[in-house]
């Protein structure tokens, strides 16, 4: 599980079945200096209160469909927790 | 598996409900030498923390989804990292 920056939201109209419903935003994964790392990918917002320039936490691979209410869907990021605060012994 | 340096915590009031009075803290994985691996950008987890680690921790960390499961005692969850053990010694061989 890493920090991520909500960057972006997807609208999708015509999407399989089970995922209707759940909201798909763009987020840049970030290092825990909350610095950008990676390329931005598209997760799925299990809280479904993520908002843009949140700072979330996201799981990826397999985990990430059972963040969902149906956990057998085809998602592979999600945001599963909006951080409040990150405290690294010595600033990091 | 993994064995990583706890440090630092994570806040999160709203989370999926596998988290709910779970202690999340942030993990560098280090390499054999004991430095953080990956630098000049550290690997890091953002683990759930099963064992009462502490911030300063050497500790061992599950990095895959079923142990994830079985450790918290869900049939679904989703959590991938968790530390599963505080590491009293690591003694290599040549």
């Amino acid at each position: 599980m890493q920090l991520a920056r909500v960057i972006g939201t997807v609208v999708a109209t015509q999407k399989y079945r089970d995922l209707e419903g759940i909201k798909f935003l763009i987020v840049q994964p970030l290092t825990k200096q909350q610095v950008p790392i990676g390329e931005p990918v598209v997760a799925a917002d299990a809280t479904a209160q993520a908002g843009p320039e949140e700072l979330v936490f996201i799981v990826g691979s397999r985990e990430a469909a059972q963040a969902l209410p149906e956990p057998f869907v085809p998602v592979d990021h999600a945001i599963v927790g909006i951080v409040d605060d990150v405290e690294l012994v010595g600033g990091g | 598996m993994y064995i990583g340096r706890v440090v630092g915590t994570v806040v999160a009031t709203i989370k999926h409900e596998a988290f709910h009075a779970r202690k999340l803290l942030v993990v560098d994985r280090l390499d054999l030498a004991g430095k953080p691996a990956g630098e000049p950008t550290i690997e890091y987890d953002i683990c759930v923390d099963m064992v009462q680690a502490g911030v300063g921790d050497l500790v061992l960390v599950i990095d895959e989804g079923n142990g994830a499961r079985q450790v918290l005692r869900r049939e679904v969850a989703p959590v991938r990292a968790v530390i599963v053990g505080v590491v009293d010694d690591v003694d290599l061989t040549g």
